[in-house]
């Protein structure tokens, strides 16, 4: 078996690091560039960082804090947030990002997927889905950071990503995301089974409780929470620890 | 002491900028080839494709100029597609041909069990010593198992397997995980991206090529 990664996600306003639920009423929780290096020092595998207001300002605005994040912290950063051309993702990359998250854009233009992976590669494409359940095993896709239904069935969108090129898929669940009540189990469940590309499952983890239920049940490859760690509600050391001990490997 | 980073316009350069200065050294990016050549060590970098890769290196007239610097048996290493690159040929896509410095080609990463054969093999994972001991080399002092950061979908299949010098097994598949013939050196996992334990094989590399002058 893989080993799973256990994700930072960083959400950033006008340089500070925020926190809503459902995508919405956000709160400032700290600075990105010291929770980013606070986390790489105890030992996370990874870092999202989402530029969380870019989308509907059609901007990003991260550059100088990944360029920051890069002088200290020695793991893959993934960004994204209002990613709309090109030019934006080599902008990213030049600022020291190993990976970019799409999201409204290639709802817009899938065409943009494949566009970006001819040129930085698969591995480098992240496609970000938001998703809202609409009823019993149907979910909705939506853009700007959960503000705008696009009519796109999730689990479909997630087969149409996979297809144009995209190397990893990050789902979001919009019903989930800051209520740390879990994740969304069927949600997970049905965009793993639909694709062969590794999914990063974020989105309503409180504790390693919630990970261990998601990824006993699922095919998940990696978890992002964000309340845990900017909250304090569990050390990565401790959800390691409960991990490894329940059979799931995890970088140690 | 000079550390070039060849810069030919594939992958992130920055980040193993920032490796290197966290080790103490200030590497030059260059494509100049006087400037490669009075190295003493080169850093070869690079994502994506094979065929993009090696097109750009051509681009900027790179392939003889790393034939020539690694002659003179000064530290290279080349990272993930940068250690592809170092092999004779590549299948993906379409056949496309490497540098020739090691023998062998790059393949798919075979995948055999449904539920786990994802690709890209994007994943932390180990790395395991094979016949070549890892002692004076860019794996010294780094524990056996330890987990480095990988992040692709070929592999390298090499000819000489005294030249593996460590392997990572995925998908019930053991590949060449970093390569060493003498004083060339390639990882398939990102140093640069793999936390401490990453940093330390930077930092031995760079040992290496201070050693190299002596």
């Amino acid at each position: 078996m893989n080993k799973i990664r256990v994700i930072a996600r960083i959400d950033v306003k006008n340089e500070h690091v925020i926190k809503g639920i459902h995508l919405e009423g956000l709160r400032k929780v700290g600075n990105p560039n010291e929770l980013a290096k606070k986390y790489y020092e105890n030992s996370i595998d990874e870092i999202v960082l989402m530029d969380a207001v870019a989308a509907y300002y059609d901007r990003n605005s991260l550059s100088e804090i990944i360029q920051k994040a890069c002088e200290e912290v020695f793991i893959p950063i993934t960004v994204g947030g209002g990613i709309r051309k090109i030019e934006d993702i080599q902008i990213a990359l030049n600022a020291g990002a190993d990976k970019i998250a799409i999201n409204t854009q290639s709802i817009n233009t899938p065409e943009f997927i494949t566009e970006a992976t001819k040129i930085f590669g698969s591995q480098c494409i992240v496609s970000s889905i938001v998703a809202k359940k609409i009823s019993d095993n149907k979910w909705e896709a939506y853009t700007d950071n959960g503000r705008e239904p696009t009519g796109k069935d999730v689990v479909e969108w997630a087969k149409t990503v996979e297809k144009l090129g995209a190397g990893e898929i990050m789902l979001t669940s919009i019903d989930k995301e800051g209520t740390k009540k879990g994740f969304d189990i069927e949600l997970n469940k049905a965009v793993s089974e639909a694709v062969s590309i590794p999914i990063i499952s974020s989105g309503g983890m409180k504790n390693s409780d919630d990970a261990l239920e998601l990824l006993l049940n699922t095919n998940v490859d990696a978890i992002a929470t964000a309340s845990t760690l900017h909250y304090k509600l569990e050390s990565i050391s401790d959800i390691k620890q409960k991990l490894t001990l329940n059979g799931i490997k995890v970088r140690v | 002491m000079k550390i070039v980073i060849i810069d030919y316009d594939v992958g992130n350069v920055r980040s193993m900028l920032n490796a290197f200065k966290k080790v103490g050294v200030n590497p030059i990016l260059s494509n100049n080839e006087e400037e490669i050549l009075s190295a003493d060590g080169v850093i070869l970098p690079g994502v994506g494709a094979f065929a993009h890769g090696m097109e750009n290196l051509n681009k900027y007239n790179l392939v003889n100029t790393i034939k020539k610097y690694t002659n003179t048996n000064k530290p290279f290493m080349g990272v993930c597609l940068g250690m592809q690159m170092l092999l004779d040929e590549s299948e993906e896509f379409s056949q496309t041909k490497g540098l020739g410095l090691i023998s062998g080609k790059v393949i798919k990463l075979p995948t055999k069990n449904k539920s786990h054969e994802k690709l890209p093999h994007v994943s932390w994972n180990e790395i395991i010593e094979k016949r070549t001991k890892w002692n004076n080399t860019i794996l010294k002092n780094i524990e056996q198992q330890s987990d480095v950061y990988f992040v692709h979908s070929f592999i390298t299949d090499l000819k000489n397997e005294d030249e593996v010098l460590s392997t990572t097994q995925y998908s019930n598949y053991e590949f060449c995980s970093s390569i060493k013939k003498d004083n060339i050196y390639g990882c398939q996992f990102h140093p640069e991206k793999s936390g401490e334990i990453g940093l330390r094989i930077i930092e031995n590399f760079v040992n290496i090529c201070k050693e190299n002058i002596k």
